[in-house]
């Protein structure tokens, strides 16, 4: 009987070999056509070379205003924080805060009056107001979004609203006092 | 219910063709000769108008490409260009515009009538999954083309819709980087949705296909949702009964269309889309367009941003689920008592729902939104409920003594009709 067995499967390991392999074969084919399919709709070398970083001259933004600039087609707000406003941002608990995050560790030490912000909603991307003056700042000194009622405050944090995550801080350094270079 | 086939050739072209490629068979038995329930109301008639539907947005929407450019610096002018210098341009995509929105008037009517008639039972469940596919796939390609003429709410609506993948936990970030292929809504989403907006409407087609050989394969449900028992009685050809009166349905909705495309073009945009995309400005009040108004409100209501996400995509699929969700072993709300009242109560929910998708997101709307959600929901709950123990009232004996009455059986009329179903007869 084991020895019958033995014949049987002897018989068809070949072909369950060329089976076997015949599928990985196929399978490692599949991959390599999925692959540059799935690839190409990542960004393209020429989006991810504009996305050099870029310098930015703070000297002409007064105190209390703000300006937008883009960088890799985003939106990033640089605002010129009064010191009410930096008060207002230090002065609340954070661990109230929705997304607990301290002022001192969204701008950089020396020049907390710069809050350098990208400006898209952290709930599904619209463009807050606020940086103009008369725009709804919403309750918090900061920005409203008026999509779907998100509130930032002046440090750029969530307050109210469905947004789920504070105005993420852009990667830069000053290169001066009054100079960043953002990315 | 398709039964063996009443086709004769009649020609010798006709023998020919037959043993080579049978499509006059297949036309016959599926267009001509297929027995349709003699009681079918005028709510049938909705799925030849999205057929027709279909058509007609394949055809302008070829058309259309012939003069639109899609790149993010140009699509908008060529629109322009279409409305303006193009013959005929502001026809063609007024008809494609304003077909759009009659394509989910039709779908919606037709959807409606499935939930009232309990069209989605069996044997008919692999029919209604069918369709909920081609709901979905309607909703991705209406979103993809509204993206096209690249104005303020192409741009925003895109940006807000494909910020909703960035919800999903570990991958979202990838997943929205990925449909962008950059860093932002650029002119490589624009490129790629005009790709798949030009794809989608094909690949629509096709599960149609499957869907009509599904229907055709169990047969039309009807307003009793009492199955086919006899089918002489029960039943008449599809042509000319059903044919003149799809026809008919037709021509009527085409007034209604005509009426938009011609009087009242711009009456469902925005004004906003006739501004240029702008990268750096949010128009004050993103609103999708109407057919999307009650699944937004859904994902306003919740105030998570992945449950949200999670609650407006449950909307859709819990419909695939109706099959089982649905207990009572009555079709039509007809003869249900409670669950008649319940599937009004839904419809007033849905309109509801749609309303306050166009409201701002604040104070009493956002409370009225919950609430509506919770409603929207409820009503499977309930079907699931009211189904183990409502008390159907009486279903006819049969689909032909619904329409005749049980005591005219051997009268002319049942005659004359039994002779125009002989076709059939050996089926």
């Amino acid at each position: 009987m084991a020895h019958a067995t033995d014949t049987k499967s002897t018989q068809t390991t070949r072909r369950d070999f060329l089976m076997l392999a015949t599928g990985a074969a196929g399978a490692v084919g599949l991959g390599a056509v999925v692959v540059p399919l799935v690839s190409q709709l990542a960004p393209d070398a020429q989006t991810v070379a504009a996305g050099a970083p870029i310098d930015v001259d703070l000297a002409p933004i007064a105190e209390g205003q703000a300006i937008k600039l883009f960088w890799r087609g985003k939106l990033i707000f640089v605002r010129h924080r009064t010191k009410k406003e930096i008060d207002e941002a230090r002065s609340v608990d954070v661990a109230t805060l929705p997304d607990p995050q301290t002022d001192q560790s969204r701008v950089k030490e020396g020049h907390d009056q710069y809050l350098v912000v990208y400006g898209s909603c952290t709930h599904l991307g619209c463009v807050p107001l606020g940086n103009n003056p008369g725009d709804n700042k919403g309750d918090y000194d900061g920005w409203f979004c008026p999509c779907h009622g998100s509130h930032y405050d002046s440090s750029g944090r969530i307050r109210r609203g469905p947004a789920p995550l504070n105005l993420p801080v852009p990667p830069y350094a000053f290169s001066t006092d009054s100079k960043i270079r953002i990315g | 219910m398709s039964g063996h086939s009443s086709y004769v050739p009649k020609t010798g072209f006709e023998r020919w063709l037959d043993a080579r490629l049978p499509i006059i068979r297949l036309t016959h038995d599926s267009a001509v000769s297929y027995p349709v329930p003699r009681n079918l109301n005028y709510l049938w008639t909705f799925g030849g108008i999205l057929m027709f539907m279909l058509v007609a947005q394949i055809v302008t929407g070829v058309v259309l490409v012939m003069h639109y450019t899609p790149h993010a610096t140009m699509a908008f002018n060529s629109v322009e260009h279409i409305m303006r210098d193009v013959n005929y341009g502001w026809l063609l995509r007024y008809l494609h515009s304003n077909g759009a929105s009659m394509f989910f008037v039709a779908v919606y009517v037709h959807i409606f009538r499935g939930l009232y008639y309990g069209s989605y039972k069996a044997p008919r469940e692999v029919l209604w999954i069918l369709g909920v596919v081609i709901f979905l796939l309607m909703m991705a390609t209406a979103f993809m083309g509204y993206v096209l003429p690249w104005g303020q709410m192409s741009f925003w609506g895109a940006t807000v819709i494909t910020n909703l993948f960035s919800a999903l936990p570990v991958v979202g970030e990838t997943i929205v980087t990925f449909l962008w292929g950059g860093f932002s809504v650029d002119n490589p989403t624009l490129n790629r949705f005009f790709s798949l907006h030009y794809l989608l409407p094909f690949m629509i087609f096709g599960v149609v296909i499957l869907h009509v050989w599904a229907l055709h394969h169990v047969g039309q449900n009807n307003p009793t949702g009492v199955e086919v028992k006899n089918v002489q009685k029960d039943t008449v050809p599809f042509t000319p009964y059903a044919t003149i009166k799809d026809i008919f349905g037709m021509v009527c909705f085409m007034f209604v269309f005509a009426y938009f495309v011609f009087y009242q073009p711009n009456f469902m945009g925005h004004a906003d889309n006739y501004i240029p995309a702008n990268p750096a400005v949010t128009p004050a009040h993103i609103v999708p367009e109407w057919y999307f108004l009650p699944f937004y409100a859904i994902l306003r209501a919740i105030p998570d941003k992945l449950g949200g996400v999670v609650a407006m995509g449950a909307a859709i699929v819990v419909l695939a689920f109706l099959p089982w969700i649905d207990t009572s072993k009555i079709k039509s709300m007809s003869y249900r008592p409670i669950g008649r009242q319940l599937f009004w109560a839904f419809v007033v929910v849905c309109i509801g729902l749609g309303w306050l998708g166009a409201m701002p997101a604040e104070g009493g709307y956002v409370i009225a939104s919950r609430i509506f959600t919770a409603l929207y929901f409820g009503y499977f709950v309930a079907l699931f409920v009211v189904g183990l123990f409502e008390r159907p009232k009486a279903l006819p004996n049969s689909i032909a003594d619904s329409v005749l009455g049980s005591l005219q059986g051997g009268s002319g009329a049942r005659v004359a009709l039994a002779t125009a179903a002989e076709p059939n007869a050996k089926g």
